[in-house]
């Protein structure tokens, strides 16, 4: 692939978070808990942690 | 007086005013020229800038407020972390454009940028002046922090003895700042980020471990206030107004001053999207310290006679302190509000030094001394920002608080509506120079309208669309009117011929990079 192509990609790929968190009605519930903490919470703490994945990704191959 | 925290507050402190004068001989350069002063160089690798953007964004103000707005209001005070795990895609994709063409042209600011990009003083202008009158209400704001502290420790002398304590705390901020640069708040905050996880980790593992867990915790908490309140068919109420703010707030976090500055001073592209993968390990910190609000709620300090007298005084901001006096030793407590007071120290010295870098390369330079020297510059750069720190410390002193927390929310809507000519412009030069100027002032016009009709209390406006109100972020329903405004205005401005003025720069310039 091209690094322009590549880019293009990794442009999708960096836009999945913002729907992830974006769409509030998703995620704003109780239930599943986790470790007692409510859905809404660790829903949102496990995308900081995909997000930081993603910039990885998009890092080590040299996007 | 809390004499052990106390004690621990001021070794602490020395420690970082040692530091911060210190850094003066970190990588030794002429602190003389501007590039060095208000950029150290250029020369920050991945860590140290690691840990100044860190320093930049996770202020005092912020473990102080985040955690108050989720003690005092719940859930919506969690929009901080969607708003910070937003900011890294965005910034690494546009913000190396930035640094790469700052390299090469030796900008110093955004509107340093801007002056090249479009040939335009007035334009520049109106960037650095937004972006002076968005930071200083900031640095105000970080007072607060040290202020609350302060308190904490049982301080409560009235008059010039009551603010004594913060006068010492800003003269030592200023003069550090003053001889040692950007590097001083870029040492400062590896010990400050040190302290911080250190009572974050133990905050987050002893403090649920007095209360019965992390599902007691939650427990403890009003069902109302766990989560959103989910939306009417007449209006989408917190739904809307948690994801504009968010999504608000990250677009315009980068276009702040001290966050341009953390960003042009990195040793190169690389380090930048190193850093945009790196610093969510803050972000995972931002929630943790949320979470502080729900365990002030479930230990109860509200409730606690002895914290009674702050609460009135400090409100929800005094969730977070009373929470470490309530469930930690005193030195430990000490240690606390040492991180959180030195966490004031880092951004209100980078956002100081940035607003002095604005002033001098953009209005100084431009309008006052065209042809000053470098070292004129940095001179003119350190004066300034002791006239910045004063005016923050001023604020402060004499005029009620609230108006700090309005102008800083106000700040928001402000800086965004530079995003068009500074985002914008590191894509293309279609947009004309004057357009960016008018779409700019019906942006700040709308956005400070939206807020006022709030009374200046919040920054969510009502806007009705037919039958439904849509509550959302001022900042962000008043941008694109801006950028509307700037398109319509550059096809007529072209049609009439208007011209656009020379390019500084050419397209290889955003990709340029240090080998």
């Amino acid at each position: 692939m091209t690094r322009v192509k590549r880019a293009c990609w990794y442009v999708v790929l960096f836009v999945v978070p913002y729907g992830g968190v974006l769409w509030v009605a998703l995620y704003n519930r109780m239930e599943p808990a986790l470790f007692g903490i409510p859905f809404f919470y660790w829903y949102q703490f496990a995308w900081i942690i995909v997000t930081a994945i993603i910039t990885a990704a998009a890092y080590f191959n040299k996007v | 007086m809390n004499w052990s925290a106390l004690i621990v507050f001021i070794l602490l402190f020395t420690l970082v005013t040692v530091v911060g004068f210190v850094a003066a001989r970190w990588r030794r350069a002429d602190l003389n020229h501007l590039n060095e002063w208000g950029l150290a160089g250029r020369r920050f690798g991945t860590m140290v800038t690691w840990f100044l953007l860190g320093g930049d964004l996770y202020t005092a103000y912020t473990f102080i407020a985040v955690p108050a707005l989720v003690f005092g209001a719940g859930a919506i005070g969690f929009f901080a972390v969607p708003y910070t795990l937003m900011v890294y895609p965005f910034v690494y994709v546009v913000f190396p454009r930035l640094w790469s063409v700052s390299h090469k042209h030796g900008y110093v600011t955004a509107s340093d940028f801007v002056r090249g990009r479009y040939d335009s003083g007035l334009l520049a202008l109106v960037v650095a002046i937004t972006g002076i009158l968005a930071t200083m209400p900031y640095i105000a704001l970080q007072l607060v922090g040290i202020q609350v502290v302060i308190a904490a420790m049982g301080f409560t002398g009235t008059g010039v003895v009551g603010d004594l304590p913060l006068i010492i705390a800003f003269v030592i901020l200023a003069a550090f700042t003053y001889t040692s640069g950007l590097r001083a708040p870029a040492l400062i905050a590896i010990v400050k980020d040190l302290l911080i996880y250190i009572v974050i980790i133990a905050a987050v593992i002893v403090i649920p471990m007095q209360l019965g867990g992390y599902a007691h915790i939650f427990a403890a908490i009003p069902a109302d206030k766990l989560l959103l309140k989910p939306p009417s068919s007449a209006n989408l109420g917190t739904y809307s107004a948690y994801a504009t703010l968010a999504l608000g707030s990250a677009l315009a976090l980068f276009l702040y001053p001290h966050c341009v500055n953390g960003v042009l001073s990195a040793s190169s592209r690389k380090v930048i999207k190193r850093n945009m993968s790196l610093l969510p390990a803050y972000s995972l910190v931002l929630a943790l310290i949320a979470f502080l609000g729900y365990m002030a709620v479930a230990a109860g300090v509200q409730h606690d006679p002895a914290y009674a007298g702050w609460f009135k005084q400090y409100g929800p901001n005094f969730a977070v302190p009373a929470l470490l006096l309530h469930s930690f030793p005193a030195w430990f407590a000490g240690v606390g509000f040492a991180a959180i007071a030195i966490g004031a120290l880092v951004p209100a010295a980078i956002m100081s030094i940035a607003s002095s870098n604005l002033f001098t390369r953009n209005i100084y330079k431009e309008y006052l001394k065209p042809g000053a020297t470098p070292a004129q510059e940095a001179r003119m750069a350190k004066f300034m920002s002791l006239i910045v720190k004063l005016g923050a410390l001023a604020f402060i002193l004499f005029l009620p608080g609230k108006y700090a927390i309005q102008l800083q929310l106000l700040g928001g809507v402000w800086i965004i509506q530079t995003l068009p000519t500074v985002v914008i412009g590191l894509y293309t030069r279609w947009l004309h120079r004057w357009a960016l100027v008018l779409g700019w002032l019906a942006g700040m016009l709308l956005g400070t309208g939206m807020v006022a009709t709030q009374h200046f209390k919040s920054s969510i406006y009502p806007l009705h669309v037919g039958d439904l109100t849509v509550p959302g972020y001022a900042a962000l329903y008043s941008l694109p009117v801006n950028i509307g405004i700037a398109i319509i205005l550059t096809l007529v401005l072209r049609a009439l011929k208007t011209p656009a003025g020379v390019d500084q720069t050419v397209s290889a310039d955003y990709e340029h990079d240090t080998p």
